[in-house]
């Protein structure tokens, strides 16, 4: 067995069990808690490098010979989405030490959030589609409890609705798993991606290929599809939307990628369109919902779902630069929208609020701050040379390749639309002077805090900052690794032999 | 030249360092930058006029074929000269008109960024590096529109120009994205080998559309223009750098540099005329009505870019050298004036014309530096402006396009250039003065000293015209022709029409100026003016977008949970259903009904219950239908031969029933307040899913393939599994992960419940 695989997981389960034996002790928790993610961190890295210089790593979890067993698959996809993690999963444990109040640490805030890095991993990791069905279920499992930790009215009302639909999702992936196994008598992956083919029965797979496109769906939160996301992501506190935000809908992404990859590739012509329209209508409702809204969080949390438009859209196109462009805009969307996420925090610590309307006259007293916040903006809007820029560029190259005029022009409708509601968030809560000043001080819990507090709070945002500026100044790497895990991803025959060997 | 853009951006940035020092220092040194720079760009001319260029390039992104492709050649080193050197000037006069504001440090930081930009952008060799370039450019002026931020209009200038500049720059990338997908690179210099490929494509028109749009938004032409004269919400400086002489002449600069490519058409030539035509026309007109000095400019600054676009698109030598001519006159003269009109209104405290007279006694410096500009812009010999006027005039007649509405139309602006050159220049300073805000004094020395040379500067390139111009306008002529050129520039031709042209031009504006008021109500009482004006369909674009956007979220994000569902389900049937009908014919459904008699009867157990659920009167019926479903599901288990299933299942049924029943005293009296067609509906929706996933299921279980996982399980349960149940050893030993993922999911799910139930924090203020 190989353990690089597999620690991804084991590294935040123990974690979150040594946490809970310190339940009352948050000091402990919280050692606990940054050394899990930095451990996870370093490990990450490794299995990258792993997979990047030596191709597809496979492990048997049990030793059960595949596909009998469980078996982990890290191809270079999954390597740089547990990478990402790895990073993002960092950021957010200094962010959550230097934001989240006592009361949430006290009721198991810490292992929740291992908990759901967990379940993260095991869904970019697995093999196994029920097991991406167990990732799952701790993932939502997790993130329910997360949301609603606290018990604040919006919490609940957004908690609610957050597992309801969910719910909802994870039985069609059910459904979905009971029919493949009972149509293929398998659940391995790449086993999977073989017995569909042998079953000679396009029709079939489509139409159990739609099922998890529902069900994935709603997980990504694709049009029409997306409603849980913005009614719930706006309510827990920041660094808890920050990873939902940045983190945990592109494991939706991810997983409809894998099984439109490797398993539901039979009739192309027909689910890639769908995938294609729908990709518009999420860009460009995600979009128009963004522009509704006046409060810091839901503009972020309506972009989300436009944004997720692109990263389909590339794989509605379906060339190898398609989806290049889809991974490296996965990469690139991760970190800006979980930084400005984690600014929308430290905006609120300073004026109390997340509303646009009570916000205002912050770039005067905090420039950097401001900087920041334009940096991740831009950079989610396109601008050049930030990451988006690329992301946006490979993208609508890749359409333009295809002559698909009409995905151009809302791709580039939805990226003025994008600027323009980074541009109220900024003119709101930066430029215009505040309207009721004299509450000022006695909001502004930032002012008080401990400088050590400060630097927790910060630092994470100015490491994703850095992040995104070296994507944008140095692009190549992210391109040739994305147009690399496209490769393998367009050919899935790498895939089924290093899980299964060569075919017989 | 890498290592230049390098350096001016880094210098932009270090600029706030040098505030902590000295509040004077970044003003000082980016006026040192821009300086250096235009040292280092005026030192290359003589290469360059000797017809070479300088080409570099480093590698960034080759993958896609995206470099730091840098190219100097005579267009871009004209461009490099101006934005260095009247950015000297500007920076000087800005590090005293900025002396007393707060920020200035950003202020600079802005300013110094922009001009990196905007060298960047004119040095580029490589379409996409320009347009990143161009994007920031468009930046930095929104953060300089935008610099007295606090002011509602101020940020509503800086918005509406980044969105009309950036949809231009938006269209314009996927325009060149589709050149470079054509011709397989985005070098410039490559390109102009590849003209007819491009010409002759079949996305020939669309792909200059792009680049006419890109092209029309930044540099002002008509219908896109409007955002300019908002953008003078901006201090001064920034108003006469970069919205008049240098970046809104980024359009020009991008016509200009794609001539060679996309050039040569007529669709080309038309679309230029024409827009260029317009608003040349268009802008001179509404610039005579302005009050306010810096209006006034703005509007004969989109003039001036019309007139430029109409010389591109005519193309001829004489058209093209014309344009070079002018667009150098008007940076010159234009920026002085601009500075001049910051003077004014840092001296007196207003900048409306009607409130201004008789400032020549008080500002004597201001006021000869004045004339010497105003002169230029006349067109009075031996001034810049002169050349450009006679060059203009001559290249409209002699290329005999449009005959004669052409020239006419370009007499007639013309003519009200002159009356706007008067009511800026004329107006404020002659006559008796008259009192203003503030007390009025000249300039401080930093204020008039770079206007001052600026203007000397019209004179001396008008009398030097045939030896400092000639070899700088045959070599830019010959990068947007990309071939050599060689003529004579001179200021004197002799008596010939266009001279006689030009002194009636001067004497009908002067007339007109005498007698503007005449012509402006008539202007302004004409109601059609509010229909063109296209800043009244940006604002009902931007509110109809505002509208649609809250009509959409409002019909999708309802905030309703069982409007969620619904159409989540209704996404299910259109997806899957219509997949499933679409290819598997409802003849090959063949369900197998051999079951057993008590199989049959479950099943209709099941179904009953089902109904009993929802058209149960009370909770507690509901509940009590709901465990009867679970525990048929458990009997099936145990028909199947799954006892331990079984047991499991009847025991969660249970729990869940009495769970179910204390949580119901809790709840209130349970009330149905649905209307019966929504029942219908609910009922249509529920009904065709399971249907669907009905008839799926029947079909399936009539292809099943031969599963080895299920006889690997069996045969292998017990040697190698040691467990006799398989389903056991399924669970804890080939899955076991599986079971490891669940029973962490029951642990969370304990910690919530926990949680959740202890820890209620107070509402948080929203």
């Amino acid at each position: 067995m190989n353990l690089i695989l597999v620690l991804p997981i084991l590294i935040p389960f123990t974690t979150a069990i040594l946490c809970l034996f310190f339940w009352k002790n948050i000091k402990a928790q919280r050692i606990f808690h940054l050394s899990g993610a930095f451990l996870y961190l370093i490990f990450s890295f490794v299995l990258f490098s792993e997979v990047r210089t030596n191709g597809i790593l496979v492990t048997q979890v049990g030793d059960w010979v595949a596909p009998f067993g469980i078996t982990f698959v890290g191809d270079l996809f999954s390597a740089i989405m547990i990478l990402i993690n790895g990073i993002i999963g960092f950021a957010t444990a200094i962010y959550a030490v230097g934001s989240i109040d006592e009361k949430r640490a006290q009721y198991g805030f810490y292992p929740l959030l291992q908990f759901l890095i967990m379940g993260i991993s095991g869904a970019f990791l697995t093999g196994d589609i029920f097991n991406l069905y167990v990732w799952f279920e701790v993932m939502l499992m997790s993130s329910f409890v997360l949301i609603a930790l606290g018990g604040t009215k919006p919490q609940i009302e957004g908690a609610i609705k957050y597992v309801t639909l969910n719910l909802l999702s994870s039985a069609f992936f059910l459904t979905g798993c009971g029919i493949l196994y009972g149509v293929a008598g398998t659940l391995n992956l790449a086993d999977l991606s073989i017995k569909l083919a042998e079953l000679n029965n396009p029709g079939l797979v489509t139409v159990i290929g739609m099922l998890f496109l529902v069900s994935f769906g709603i997980k990504a939160g694709i049009f029409p599809l997306f409603f849980w996301l913005p009614a719930s992501y706006h309510t827990p506190p920041a660094a808890v939307s920050a990873i939902f935000g940045g983190m945990m809908t592109k494991v939706g992404v991810y997983s409809l990628i894998r099984v439109y990859t490797l398993l539901f590739n039979h009739d192309i012509g027909y689910t890639h369109t769908i995938i294609l329209v729908l990709a518009s209508f999420t860009m460009v409702t995600g979009v128009l919902g963004a522009f509704a809204q006046t409060e810091f969080r839901r503009i972020l949390s309506f972009h989300i779902v436009s944004q997720i438009g692109y990263m389909i859209l590339g794989l509605a196109i379906f060339t190898p630069l398609s989806i290049a462009g889809t991974i490296f805009y996965i990469a690139h969307n991760i970190f800006a929208k979980t930084n400005l996420f984690f600014i929308s925090g430290v905006v609120r610590s300073i004026s109390g609020s997340y509303s646009l309307k009570k916000l205002g006259g912050l770039y005067k007293p905090y420039p950097m701050l401001g900087i920041l916040f334009l940096i991740s903006a831009f950079a989610l809007a396109g601008i050049p040379p930030l990451s988006g820029f690329w992301a946006k560029f490979i993208v609508i190259k890749a359409a333009l390749e295809v002559e698909d005029l009409i995905s151009v022009a809302v791709a580039l409708f939805v990226s003025l639309l994008t600027l323009l509601s980074m541009i109220k968030i900024w003119n709101d809560a930066f430029w215009k002077d505040k309207i009721d000043s004299e509450s000022e001080e006695e909001v502004n819990q930032f002012k008080s805090m401990s400088k050590v507090k400060k630097i927790f709070f910060l630092s994470p945002i100015v490491l994703l900052a850095l992040i995104t500026i070296s994507i944008g100044f140095f692009p190549e790497f992210l391109f040739s690794l994305s147009r690399d895990a496209a490769e393998q991803l367009l050919n899935p025959q790498i895939y089924i032999e290093a899980v299964l060997g060569k075919v017989k | 030249m890498i290592e230049v853009i390098l350096l001016s951006f880094l210098s932009a940035f270090l600029l706030p360092l040098f505030f902590r020092f000295n509040k004077k220092l970044p003003g000082i040194i980016s006026t040192l930058v821009a300086f250096f720079l235009f040292i280092y760009f005026a030192s290359t001319l003589p290469t360059i006029l000797s017809g070479n260029v300088i080409k570099e390039s480093t590698p960034w992104f080759p993958a896609v074929g995206i470099n730091f492709s840098f190219y100097l050649d005579g267009l871009s080193l004209l461009f490099a000269l101006l934005i260095t050197g009247i950015g000297t000037v500007v920076f000087l006069y800005a590090s005293k008109y900025m002396e007393d504001y707060k920020y200035s440090a950003r202020f600079f930081v802005y300013l110094t960024s922009f001009m990196a930009s905007m060298l960047g952008l004119v040095l580029s060799d490589n379409l996409i590096l320009l347009f990143i370039f161009l994007e920031l450019t468009s930046v930095t002026s929104f953060l300089l529109i935008g610099f007295k931020h606090e002011k509602e209009s101020s940020r509503y200038a800086a918005l509406q120009a980044l969105i009309v500049t950036g949809t231009g720059g938006l269209i314009l990338f996927a325009g060149i994205i589709a050149i470079g997908i054509i011709a397989g690179t985005f070098n410039i210099s490559d390109l102009l080998s590849n003209q007819q490929l491009i010409v002759q494509h079949s996305a020939y028109g669309l792909i200059l559309f792009t680049f006419l749009l890109g092209a029309f938004t930044k540099s002002a032409q008509f219908p896109f223009h409007f955002w300019l004269p908002s953008a003078m919400e901006a201090p001064t400086p920034v108003s006469a750098y970069l919205h008049s002489a240098t970046m809104v002449k980024a359009g020009v600069f991008l016509l200009a540099r794609m001539n060679p490519i996309l050039g040569g058409t007529e669709l080309w030539q038309n679309s230029l005329i024409l827009f260029g035509t317009i608003t040349m026309l268009f802008a001179i007109l509404t610039a005579v009505k302005q009050t306010d000095l810096k209006k006034i400019l703005a509007y004969s600054t989109v003039s001036i870019l019309g007139t430029l676009v109409m010389l591109i698109g005519i193309g001829t030598d004489f058209a093209i050298r014309a344009m070079i001519i002018t667009l150098i006159a008007h940076a010159i003269y234009k920026a002085t004036l601009f500075l001049i009109s910051g003077t004014i209104d840092s001296q007196t405290g207003t900048r409306d014309v009607t409130k201004l007279r008789g400032l020549k006694d008080k500002m004597p410096i201001t006021f000869a530096t004045a004339i010497l500009a105003m002169l230029s812009m006349f067109g009075i010999i031996p001034f810049l402006g002169f050349i450009g006027k006679e060059t203009l005039l001559d290249s409209v007649i002699r290329s005999g396009l449009y005959f004669p509405f052409l020239p006419i139309i370009v007499f007639v602006s013309s003519v009200f250039v002159i009356a706007v050159a008067s009511i800026v220049v004329l107006r404020p300073f002659l006559f008796a003065f008259k009192k203003t805000p503030r007390d009025v004094t000249e300039a401080p020395f930093r204020m008039w000293i770079g206007p001052a040379l600026l203007s000397l500067l019209g004179l001396v390139f008008g009398i030097s015209a045939t030896y400092s111009l000639t070899s700088i306008v045959n070599s830019v002529s010959a990068s947007i022709f990309n071939f050599n050129s060689d003529y004579t520039i001179k200021l004197w031709y002799g008596f010939n029409l266009n001279f006689f042209l030009s002194v009636l031009i001067v004497l009908v504006g002067l007339v007109f100026y005498r007698y503007r008021n005449i012509f402006i109500k008539i202007v302004s009482h004409s109601a059609i003016i509010n229909y063109v004006k296209p800043s009244f369909w940006y604002d009902k674009f931007i509110s109809g977008l505002n509208k649609l956007a809250t009509t959409q979220t409002s019909l999708l994000q309802t905030g309703f949970l069982r409007h969620y569902i619904i159409i989540i389900m209704l996404a299910f049937i259109v997806f899957v259903g219509y997949t499933f009908f679409r290819n598997i014919p409802l003849s090959e459904i063949n369900p197998n009904f051999n079951s057993t008699t008590y199989e049959k009867i479950l099943a209709g157990v099941i179904v009953i219950s089902a109904f009993f659920v929802v058209k149960a009167k009370s909770r507690l019926y509901a509940i009590i239908s709901m465990g009867v479903v679970g525990y048929s599901i458990a009997i099936i288990f145990v028909l199947y031969g799954a006892p331990d299933l079984a047991l499991t299942q009847f025991a969660i049924e249970t729990l869940s029933v009495i769970l179910f029943v204390f949580v119901l005293y809790k709840l209130p009296k349970y009330q149905n307040f649905s209307h019966p067609t929504r029942r219908m509906r609910d009922f249509l929706i529920a009904g065709s899913s399971g249907l669907i996933i009905t008839l799926i299921v029947f079909y399936v279980t009539s292809i099943q393939l031969q599963s080895e996982v299920k006889k690997f399980f069996s045969e292998t349960s017990l040697p190698i599994g040691m467990g006799r149940n398989v389903v056991n050893v399924i669970i804890v030993d080939f899955r076991a992960l599986d079971t490891l993922g669940e029973i962490t999911v029951l642990g969370i799910a304990a910690i919530g419940v926990f949680s959740m139930l202890k820890l209620i924090l107070r509402e948080e203020k929203n």
